[in-house]
């Protein structure tokens, strides 16, 4: 029924308007859906992390008070978490995702739709908290408790969209699951998969994995909050330490879920630009499988201050230190790929090598975080803060960056403008690094994070941050202003776009056809 | 090739010795943990220490690497790209070499943690008790204790008056420790969870409403140390510093004996009469507060 449904609607026209995009089921749409609501959140949390920003610029308070300030750093990252980086990847997977195994679209059409346009609720909800009375969540997007006991009706506010997020994600992985176990062409036997569809089918189990546990938290908090239990209130035999051990059962594996598909878009890149055959396969599968695996039994090294065992503290250690080894693997194995390549440095190759160098700070910086007696002195501290955003903004960011100018000709049919993209990445790559790399030293200096106003030894670096951020932020305009340079008009590209890269979607025209593999195609 | 080994070494040597060079000047500047003054956080200091040089080491190791190639092997000098495309021998190579460096350094780190954790045969304890937004200190030993909260003024704050050298790290009753004292601390909380810690020490540990978390400092040197709450806990988060006086037993002693004499431990009378005036003009909006706070404690410590 579904497939004569689709078949007509190809003969006979879709909706147009409006209409189109509510009621779209096609993979390619709704993956644009995806990608311009991710862009939105972006800018949204970025504008957020400006004021933060401009608070910190000197000592003293300047614009915000300490509330509003808790409520941005709160926000911020739940925006950009949550709005920008998930769905910018899940985005990512529906266009690429049926291109790259063969299949005419995803297998669960409809629930794509649904899974998108849960999305623009759940984020009205969560902001919409800013202008209830007591104003936004204030307690940091860990909501941890009981400090989130104490906020006002935004907190429930943000339980909710929490969990229509979760649904969203959940489902969006069960799709990714079900098209990539059914609809592979003929031929593309699993260890044929792009890096890229691998590192999302890993992803979408860990999605499916702990998104419930998320919710299952928040849903704890929010009958602490409203019905009278006590699962986290000491007075009455709660346990406030019980959160963060669920919550963050559910936060490590998610710190996977925003980097492993980033892996598989930079995996996708450095081949093409290297002209050479990804290296080490196979390792490479095995790697995102292990890190998978590893990301479950490492939670409590988020909370080692909490007063733990040193039993389990050394499990922690360990098991935390044990995940050097795969992503060690992955790095070398993305060097070997360039080495006796024969390289050229568009904008993609660009942010994907900056990808492996400001990843790898990130990732050396965690090994530091994982040595229990050091992350005494480095938790909560700003060295967290450079560590994250390491990770996350030149990890998953920037990741997505190179991963858009890399398939933006394959979705538009029109090449972005190279020098404007080359601007785009340098002030990028270089504000980021003014941004965050102060930020090590003041955490080493003693400036712990999520405070509105700090001592004045730690100007200096404040100012140098502060300055970088504002430049970062801007910057990301003209991110914006090339997309839409691109979808616009522009210089026509060719079906294979780059010099003879390697993949099922390289071999549909430019733009890809609103329809593709309607017969799939037979990969030897 | 072998010229091109040897650059790479020579390198990666010098990187490695300026490093190490400037360890010892960057603890001045801001740039690395501050100066210890307990055993437990030299440890960490040497333990950060090496594990740092060990990530630059090899960061600037894979990097020389990368940057040779996207140097050597691009398009425009007319590379032509070798097809290999796996080495089973290589992802041994470079598993197993990764591995033999994180068991070098899980030994000392197991150490030191191990020192830690080991809170026993202390000489004096501490109960440290977080509030929104100030500290409370009860000396278990000696029968004192009083609140501990931000001095800065709100002038200073709002900047309308220049701000003081410890703008934000300095309190009313820093709490007095003596020096070459094994001092255990009790830390707990009243309401949410906050975090005590003293960079100088390397002491930083949750307190958590509910749970009585323990750990302990040795402090070798006299002198004051600062530090901040480290766990969001509300609004004035960023406005509830630590203050440490460590001094020599002697003066410990007089200042104990002087507490007693004064206050004899009775802490309700001590908050609503002295506090508000000895803390200065503290954020008028604090005072508010943490007045209102600090009936609390005192109306459960009669309940007991």
């Amino acid at each position: 029924m579904a497939i004569a449904e689709t078949h007509d609607a190809h003969h006979h026209g879709h909706p147009t308007g409006i209409m189109r995009w509510i009621t779209t089921t096609n993979h390619k749409d709704i993956g644009t859906l995806y990608l311009c609501f991710s862009l939105m959140m972006f800018i949204v949390g970025g504008a957020m992390a400006m004021i933060i920003r401009a608070e910190l610029f000197v000592p003293g308070l300047q614009i915000t008070n300490p509330h509003f300030f808790n409520q941005m750093t709160t926000m911020h990252a739940l925006v950009m978490i949550f709005g920008a980086i998930m769905p910018g990847f899940v985005g990512f997977a529906n266009w690429m995702i049926p291109m790259m195994i063969g299949a005419p679209d995803m297998a669960l059409p409809r629930l794509n739709n649904w899974s998108f346009w849960i999305l623009p609720f759940a984020f009205t909800m969560l902001l919409g908290g800013l202008f209830v009375p007591g104003g936004g969540p204030a307690s940091g997007w860990t909501l941890y408790a009981p400090l989130s006991i104490q906020g006002g009706m935004s907190v429930d506010m943000a339980i909710f969209a929490i969990h229509m997020m979760g649904v969203s994600s959940v489902l969006g992985a069960i799709n990714i699951i079900v098209t990539v176990f059914n609809m592979r062409a003929p031929g593309m036997a699993f260890m044929k998969l792009p890096l890229f569809v691998w590192t999302w089918l890993i992803t979408a189990f860990l999605l499916i994995a702990v998104m419930p546990v998320l919710a299952g938290a928040v849903t704890m908090l929010l009958t602490d909050r409203n019905f009278g239990t006590a699962f986290f209130n000491p007075a009455e035999g709660g346990d406030p330490v019980m959160f963060q051990h669920i919550f963050w059962f559910f936060g490590h594996p998610e710190v996977y879920i925003m980097i492993l598909p980033a892996f598989g878009i930079v995996s996708q890149i450095l081949p093409t630009f290297a002209r050479k055959p990804l290296f080490g396969y196979a390792s490479m599968v095995l790697a995102v499988a292990c890190i998978a695996f590893l990301s479950f039994i490492v939670w409590a090294h988020h909370m080692f201050t909490v007063g733990m065992p040193l039993s389990a503290e050394l499990f922690f250690m360990y098991s935390t230190m044990i995940i050097a080894i795969p992503t060690g693997v992955k790095i070398f194995n993305w060097v070997a790929t360039m080495w006796r390549g024969s390289m050229t440095f568009e904008t993609p190759m660009l942010f994907a090598i900056a990808f492996v160098v400001l990843f790898t700070i990130g990732g050396l910086s965690g090994l530091m975080l994982a040595i229990t007696p050091a992350d005494f002195q480095y938790h909560d501290t700003y060295f967290v803060v450079a560590h994250f955003h390491y990770v996350l903004f030149s990890g998953a960011a920037m990741a997505m960056m190179g991963g858009a100018y890399y398939w933006l000709p394959k979705w538009t049919g029109h090449m972005y403008n190279e020098t404007l993209g080359k601007w785009h990445f340098w002030l990028t790559t270089i504000f980021f690094n003014v941004t965050f790399f102060p930020q090590h030293f003041l955490g080493l200096a003693g400036m712990p994070r999520r405070i509105p106003d700090y001592a004045l030894q730690f100007t200096e670096f404040n100012v140098i941050s502060s300055l970088g951020a504002f430049g970062l932020g801007l910057a990301q305009l003209l991110l914006v202003y090339i997309v839409w340079q691109t979808v616009k008009g522009g210089e026509k590209a060719t079906d294979k776009v780059w010099d003879n890269p390697e993949g099922l979607e390289w071999t549909v025209p430019s733009p890809a056809p609103y329809h593709t593999f309607e017969t799939p195609p037979v990969v030897k | 090739m072998s010229r091109m080994k040897s650059l790479l070494f020579a390198g990666l040597s010098l990187a490695a010795a300026a490093i190490l060079s400037i360890q010892p000047a960057a603890a001045e500047w801001g740039l690395n943990l501050p100066r210890p003054v307990t055993p437990i956080g030299a440890d960490i200091l040497t333990l950060h220490n090496w594990i740092l040089v060990i990530c630059v080491v090899i960061f600037v190791g894979v990097f020389s690497v990368m940057f040779y190639s996207l140097y050597a092997h691009r398009k425009s000098k007319g590379a032509k790209p070798a097809q290999f495309s796996h080495s089973t021998t290589l992802e041994y190579v470079w598993s197993t070499i990764p591995a033999l460096i994180l068991i070098g350094m899980a030994i000392p780190s197991t150490a030191t943690l191990i020192e830690m954790e080991d809170t026993e045969n202390a000489d004096m304890t501490v109960k440290v008790t977080g509030y929104q937004w100030l500290w409370h200190y009860e000396y278990l030993d000696h029968d004192v204790d009083f609140y501990s909260r931000l001095a800065t003024p709100s002038s200073q704050i709002n900047n309308m008056e220049e701000k003081s050298p410890d703008y934000l790290l300095e309190v009313d009753e820093p709490l007095v420790l003596p020096v070459g004292t094994r001092v255990r601390f009790l830390i707990t909380a009243s309401d949410v969870i906050h975090a005590w810690w003293v960079p100088e020490f390397g002491v930083k540990k949750d307190a958590i409403p509910g749970f009585v978390n323990e750990v302990w400092t040795l402090v070798e040197e006299e002198g004051t140390y600062r530090g901040q709450c480290a766990e969001l806990c509300g609004k004035d988060h960023g406005f509830m510093p630590i203050v440490v006086e460590a001094v020599s037993q002697e003066e410990f002693d007089e200042w104990v004996a002087s507490r007693q004499d004064g206050d004899a431990g009775d802490d309700g009378e001590d908050q609503a009469g002295s506090a508000p005036g000895s803390a200065g003009d503290a954020a008028a909006l604090q005072i508010q507060q943490t007045t209102a706070l600090a009936s609390q404690p005192a109306a459960s410590g009669a309940a007991r």
